[in-house]
């Protein structure tokens, strides 16, 4: 993409370059974002002595091993179910498939470890699904009759497949929605049928978004702490864990820490460089929608039941168990006061977060924007580096920074006013905040640079030829049309707030309970029934904005981001 | 709602969640490790007794970290923790203060807190065996549990669960670092399934016939069976027995709750009366009571389904001694692949 500015180098010596303003304050941003984690960086050169000598000897092999079979297990599913389900809503048209568009991303709503619990408890041997296997059978002890655990890498990798396969849904289907239409009739027009046009034009032409969307899946399983700790499952998120607090070693954790964030990049920046040389540019003028093809009754109730099945695995059926669970627990011991303080502080949180995390979001994705380069799209990468560091470990350096200056500063206001200002950031939340920036950022730059990505340069060009600034045209051009892309990266992060517990517990002040922290506080003394409302309240709160992500997929589909971009030209 | 609705209401909340960081009078700020819903009564009937706010924040791993980063701007007055080696870190991290109080010493004995004051022991629980009721089985060593006769029939949570890295750093106490390796790698092999899930698991599978025995802490009998859990429970607490096991040369292996007073404690006096309250027969009750911990002071009452497993003989080990092999426990698990 052309700089407008360098067509005439004369004035552009005198004046400051376009968007200096906006590379700066997204340098800022990258700066903010990278002090945990340098922070990290500072504690893992403290040392740790023999500690690679004994995970090298012990349990790094095997623990690496788990961590490698479950990735490639869980973007195996995630990617097989979320590409299938995006076509499938797609390019096929029956009854049901309206539904079916949003239902499909309900199991973003439950959290990794709720999953884990509810199948763990509802395929137990005494749970309800053996219970009545060995009624129809006619056996009437588990002793005579049971299925095989859950409890192993298979059931984790189904279960986090299950409800992480959104992630690879929503923007494959948004890829299928817009790019690849004009080539799929092209495709169909040279006589190759519906399946093939899958293969061999839909799925390539999606290959940066399902690779965006298999990558946010994979950072998120190597989240995962509590539904591996349900499922017996050791991986290096593990190890990390065990080595800080088992052993008391936080540099040895923050060693292995870094070291699986270094995998993560490298495997990201592999992924970039394998596609190189491959362009996903789109056509300036409106591209025509993908006609469905209406398929006979039948087949058409196949193909809904086919996408229900993810739907009923990752939410259905635990979003039963926990409503039953839920009212049970309600009948036995009413409801808690707590409940209504603790569904302020989680929104409350998640509001403010999720306003943060997407306005620092725009300034660093529209960086990449208006200063296209190495400069501005290292910063974006920077920004989001916090997203691939386990949440546990991002949490302590934000602690160590943030407690540091609340100290810097209530030292200096004792020492100049006499006040002691305590903890200011820590005491008012603020750190809760700054940790979910964070953690999150990656979700919403990485979503709104795809959402610019599709504005052609072309009304760039054009409105700065009609006098508007860099920051005139952010207002009049890019942000109303990129509305779609800024609205579906707020409620995907909005979702992710309420659900992170490791941060929130950590940094978060006296007296504030989250639905999150609060099933954690019962979840670690095993008394989940105490928790099913708490974790019932995550999901419903949920729901909302995930039902509100479809609308904004669907909007976007009649009325493709292009469309009114025609009243400018 | 329009965007300004939004944000302004926003910013409302924002400013209800701040708390004042200058705590007024008569306010005891509480850092702990302790599950909220364990604790909440016994604060609950404090302030009742004495008028005293005390503000909590529970967390649960990076306590020390988060007091020790604070530094002298922590709010924190009490720092509350399961599991001795826990109140040590805090030590080790030099983020307590030792406190001298006849009360606390008179109630407490002398194994259950630190020398020094850094820490007191307010209840303590033991590590269990929890046995299918049909077993025939009165007695039982620790020793046992690698003994090729229960191959298949054992169940455990993660080995590196802090309640079992205790109970195999008091092993490693007992026999040294290579015995235990090769008791570990017998237990492991005595496993019905991978160690994992918490210790109410282990009732629950042994109900659900996936193994006969398994070892686990005394106070979640008194929550399963008292149907504070729901019925269910009721069911998974009946269809255990408990075995109190011993180590051949000595006892039962016990841990404790406690607490410390931080270093920097901006509330110091009215934080030592409120710990003083803990040791209390009224609080030491409640521990009893609604936990199902067995009180620290001598003479407290224990709840009747605890006290029906028999006469508890604490091992001889201390717990600083038993403390000190932590690493090394979590280290062995690491090498005989326990969790694997």
């Amino acid at each position: 993409m052309d700089q407008p500015a360098s067509i005439s180098p004369k004035i552009d010596r005198s004046a400051k370059r376009p968007g200096s303003g906006w590379l700066t304050f997204s340098g800022v941003i990258a700066l903010v974002v990278l002090l945990p984690i340098a922070e990290l960086l500072l504690e893992a050169v403290k040392g740790s002595s023999g500690l690679w000598g004994h995970l090298f000897s012990t349990i790094l092999p095997a623990a690496m091993t788990d961590t490698v079979i479950l990735l490639a297990g869980v973007g195996f599913v995630t990617a097989v179910i979320g590409t299938t389900t995006a076509w499938l809503v797609t390019a096929y048209d029956f009854t049901g498939r309206r539904v079916l568009e949003w239902a499909l991303l309900l199991p973003l709503a439950v959290p990794t470890y709720i999953i884990a619990y509810a199948y763990l408890d509802m395929l137990h041997p005494i749970g309800s699904v053996q219970g009545a296997i060995r009624w129809m059978l006619g056996y009437d002890s588990p002793r005579q009759f049971r299925l095989p655990d859950i409890r192993s890498m298979t059931g984790c990798i189904l279960l986090l497949g299950f409800v992480l396969y959104p992630y690879v849904y929503i923007p494959t289907r948004a890829m299928f929605l817009t790019q690849s239409a004009n080539l799929i009739d092209a495709a169909r027009t040279l006589g190759v049928s519906r399946r093939a046009v899958f293969w061999r034009v839909a799925l390539p032409l999606a290959r940066p978004a399902v690779a965006v969307g298999i990558s946010l899946a994979l950072m998120e399983t190597l989240n995962d702490v509590g539904a591996a700790e349900f499922l017996g499952v050791r991986t290096m998120t593990v190890s990390i864990y065990t080595t800080w607090i088992t052993r008391s070693d936080l540099p040895g954790a923050s060693q292995i820490a870094l070291a699986l964030l270094l995998i993560v990049v490298a495997l990201v920046a592999l992924e970039r460089w394998a596609r190189r040389r491959q362009r996903y540019a789109s056509d300036a003028r409106r591209s025509p929608q993908l006609v469905l093809q209406r398929v006979p009754a039948w087949k058409g109730a196949l193909l809904l039941c086919a996408g229900a099945l993810p739907v009923l695995l990752g939410f259905g059926a635990p979003a039963v168990y926990l409503v039953t669970e839920a009212w049970k627990r309600y009948q036995f011991a009413g409801l808690s006061p707590r409940i209504l303080s603790e569904a302020v502080s989680t929104v409350t949180i998640a509001t403010i977060a999720t306003v943060a995390t997407v306005g620092f979001g725009l300034v660093v994705a529209y960086a990449t924007r208006v200063r296209p380069g190495a400069k501005s799209s290292w910063l974006l990468r920077f920004s989001t580096l916090g997203y691939a560091a386990p949440g546990t470990v991002v949490a302590i350096g934000v602690l160590i920074v943030l407690a540091g200056l609340d100290r810097f500063i209530d030292r200096s206001a004792t020492a100049w006013f006499g006040i002691s200002t305590g903890l200011l950031f820590i005491g008012s939340g603020a750190a809760v905040v700054y940790a979910l920036v964070v953690r999150f950022l990656a979700i919403s730059a990485g979503g709104i640079e795809a959402g610019l990505s599709r504005i052609p340069g072309s009304l760039d060009q054009a409105s700065r030829t009609l006098g508007q600034s860099t920051s005139g045209t952010f207002w009049h051009v890019h942000l109303p049309l990129s509305k779609a892309a800024i609205s579906a990266a707020a409620l995907l992060v909005f979702v992710d707030c309420v659900k992170e517990l490791p941060a929130t517990l950590l940094l978060r002040p006296l007296n504030v309970e989250t639905f999150a922290t609060h099933l954690y506080g019962e979840a670690a003394r095993g008394t989940y029934e105490e928790a099913s409302i708490a974790a019932l309240a995550i999901v419903a709160i949920s729901i909302l904005p995930v039902i509100l992500l479809s609308r904004v997929g669907r909007s976007r589909a009649s009325q493709p981001a292009i469309g009114s971009a025609g009243v400018l030209s | 709602m329009n965007s300004h609705a939004i944000l302004a209401s926003t910013f409302l909340a924002a400013s209800l969640l701040a708390v004042p960081s200058v705590a007024a009078a008569a306010e005891i700020n509480v850092y702990t490790t302790r599950e909220p819903a364990l604790i909440a009564p016994l604060l609950e009937a404090y302030t009742k007794s004495t008028g005293t706010k005390v503000n909590t924040v529970f967390l649960k791993d990076g306590l020390p970290e988060r007091v020790a980063s604070e530094g002298e701007s922590s709010p924190a007055d009490i720092l509350m923790a399961v599991d001795a080696g826990n109140l040590v870190d805090l030590v080790d991290k030099g983020v307590t203060q030792p406190i001298q109080s006849e009360v606390l010493n008179a109630a407490i004995p002398a194994q259950l807190r630190d020398a020094e004051g850094n820490w007191f022991g307010l209840s303590y629980r033991a590590r269990v065996l929890y046995a299918a009721k049909d077993l025939d089985l009165t007695s039982f060593n620790y020793e046992q549990l690698a003994d090729p006769a229960w191959k298949g029939k054992v169940c455990i949570r993660s080995g590196q669960h802090p309640y079992n890295t205790a109970l195999f750093a008091d092993y490693i106490a007992h026999y040294g670092a290579e015995e235990t390796e090769k008791w570990l790698a017998g237990v492991k092999d005595n496993l019905a399934r991978k160690a994992g899930g918490g210790d109410r698991d282990v009732a629950k599978d042994i109900l659900g016939g996936i193994c006969e025995i398994g070892i686990a802490n005394t106070y979640y009998v008194g929550l399963m069976r008292s149907g504070k859990g729901g019925e269910e429970q009721v069911a998974w607490g009946d269809a255990i027995k408990v075995v109190l096991p011993t180590f051949k040369d000595g006892g039962t292996q016990v841990n404790i709750s406690g607490a410390a007073i931080a270093k920097h404690a901006p509330n110091k006096d009215e934080a030592v009366k409120l710990l003083e309250y803990l040791v209390s027969d009224e609080a030491q009750k409640i521990y009893a009571e609604a936990n199902y911990e067995y009180p620290v002071k001598a003479g407290a009452t224990t709840d009747p389904i605890i006290a029906s497993f028999g006469e508890l003989k604490i091992d001889n080990k201390p717990l600083s001694e038993i403390v000190g092999h932590r690493k090394q426990a979590s280290e062995l698990v690491d090498k005989v692949g326990f969790d694997n």
